[in-house]
């Protein structure tokens, strides 16, 4: 039962799979982390445009395949905790579980409409958001606040962020 | 336990990474460590694009400005900006020798102490952790940045050297909560602990107890303390005190970030200052407007050019003339004046007549005090 339901649901899975070039996505991660170093300190209010986070997202949904998935999301989170003055792991923990989740959530949904993506783009910053503070204040004990209602403004202006980052993506998609 | 990973593979590849980093946290966490190899990876990737990025905005911004807006005025602007710079620390620095010696020694001083050993850096990015205070600056280990060495501006200090790498450095900034820094006051002498609270341009300063005395205005400088930064470079202005409940709340508002942060320096080898009496420099100073010319004030005119020079000598020559044409010698009576330089006579208890023992007190006038 499991062997047919699983040679069922791959071939039809691999089928709906978005390819990149591996040069397009590190180049994407570079430019998504070094907005979030550089450009937040001209622009302060940038700083709350989490491009390394939406980036992951995206390439999740893509990819369809949680294993590439949280992969990706601990390299970057793993990258991100570099650029901090935290012990690495921290944005590494938050983005791997992120990366898990949007991808077998694209198992289920059609990852292509914009709607859908707007849901997904608000629902995973305010779940970063959370758990990133839940991790911070639990394993190193650190007092950050946590404002709701400003962490739900940003992250439905992330989610609009999203749904035209994703749609500008969308064309540097492999095809044939 | 093979159908299990098979089954749940995607699963166990998660718990398998969460653990992982779970782990890699709890080694950093125990050990208060780091684990360098890959945070240089990450640095190495993203410094460069940062410092090319930059160079890029800065030439196109410095060509905007250069040639069709200012022409050579940012040559000049820069030059002076970086000459007043100098010239506010050495100022600094001689206000502070002046404040414990007189001048010829606090030169010698400044002679025999060359001022602290720094190198500018300019800043080339923000850390990515939310809420941190963290920047990165452009220069690293082979420019002899060491971790813990103290970052200033010429108005104040900026920050500590928290990580470095062969061409780049993260400086922990003065604003970040987790900051800290051993402060002294400048009038009353009270030793203190500065913390940033988070957001730009203010700070608090922790463990002064409620008896002692600290003023609203008063300047708190580095104590030397902490090992890091050296002694007496300001830290900030006292804007408000208030008692707690054991010790005091003092805000402050820091000096380093005035004119922004864009270039600073690290202290390589850093000078001990004292604590300057004088007001800090940067303060502003209101001057009056210089009194108008009165038509009805009568000017006085000098008498006489020559040998007479002070006002004394004028009035006295006034008196001379006036005297000439009543011919009389103001100022000298028959004997002339008593000379109170000679010693005078020991006078005998027998030659004292009783209603002369007791000299009288000269009552001393009131003095009018002249309101403002």
């Amino acid at each position: 039962m499991t062997g047919f339901s699983e040679g069922y649901r791959e071939p039809l899975r691999k089928e709906r799979n978005s390819m990149f070039n591996v040069a397009v996505i590190t180049g994407i991660s570079l430019l998504a982390i070094l907005f979030r170093v550089y450009v937040s300190r001209f622009i302060p209010y940038l700083q709350y445009l989490e491009l390394p986070l939406l980036i992951t997202v995206y390439f999740s949904l893509m990819w369809r395949s949680p294993i590439a998935g949280l992969f990706f999301g601990a390299a970057i989170g793993l990258a991100q905790d570099s650029l901090s003055h935290h012990p690495l792991g921290m944005f590494g923990i938050v983005k791997t579980l992120v990366g898990y989740f949007a991808a077998s959530m694209s198992l289920r949904v059609d990852v292509g409409n914009p709607v859908l993506r707007l849901v997904l783009g608000f629902f995973f910053f305010f779940f970063h958001q959370l758990l990133y503070w839940v991790l911070a204040n639990a394993l190193l004990g650190e007092t950050l606040g946590f404002e709701v209602p400003q962490a739900l403004v940003v992250a439905i202006l992330n989610a609009i962020v999203a749904v035209f980052l994703y749609q500008l993506l969308d064309r540097l998609k492999v095809t044939g | 336990m093979e159908f299990f990973l098979n089954r749940y593979r995607n699963l166990s590849v998660l718990v398998a990474a969460i653990l992982a980093q779970l782990v890699l946290l709890a080694y950093q966490v125990k050990t208060n460590g780091d684990v360098r190899l890959i945070r240089v990876w990450a640095v190495g990737a993203v410094t460069p694009l940062a410092r090319v990025i930059e160079t890029g905005r800065s030439g196109v911004s410095h060509f905007f400005s250069d040639y069709f807006v200012l022409l050579d005025v940012r040559d000049d602007n820069k030059r002076m900006r970086a000459e007043l710079d100098r010239v506010k620390m050495d100022n600094q620095y001689l206000r502070a020798e002046l404040s414990t010696a007189d001048r010829a020694r606090s030169l010698a001083i400044f002679q025999q102490h060359s001022p602290s050993k720094t190198v500018a850096a300019h800043i080339i990015g923000n850390t990515t952790a939310p809420g941190a205070r963290v920047v990165f600056i452009d220069r690293g280990s082979n420019s002899g940045i060491e971790p813990g060495m103290a970052v200033i501006t010429p108005d104040g200090i900026a920050g500590k050297v928290t990580k470095v790498f062969s061409v780049s450095a993260e400086v922990l900034l003065v604003t970040d909560q987790t900051f800290a820094a051993g402060v002294i006051s400048q009038n009353n002498r009270v030793h203190g602990t500065f913390k940033g609270l988070g957001y730009e341009g203010s700070g608090k300063i922790e463990h002064v107890q409620n008896e002692q005395k600290v003023d609203q205005g008063e300047w708190f400088f580095t104590s030397g303390d902490d090992r890091i930064f050296p002694k007496g470079r300001p830290v900030g202005e006292v804007t408000t005190v208030r008692q707690g409940k054991t010790e005091k709340e003092i805000f402050v508002t820091l000096s380093g970030f005035r004119n922004g942060l864009e270039e600073v320096l690290i202290i390589i080898e850093g000078v001990h200052a004292a604590i300057p009496d004088a007001p800090v420099t940067n303060q502003t100073v209101h001057l009056l407007a210089p009194p108008p010319a009165d038509a009805s004030t009568p000017m006085i005119q000098p008498l006489q050019t020559g040998p007479v020079s002070t006002d004394a000598d004028r009035t006295k020559e006034q008196y001379r003339k006036l005297g000439q044409q009543e011919g009389h010698v103001y100022g000298e009576r028959s004997n002339g004046a008593p000379n109170y330089n000679t010693p005078l006579k020991e006078v005998k208890p027998a030659d004292v007549k009783p209603n002369e023992a007791k000299p009288k007190e000269a009552k001393p006038k009131e003095a009018k005090q002249d309101k403002p």
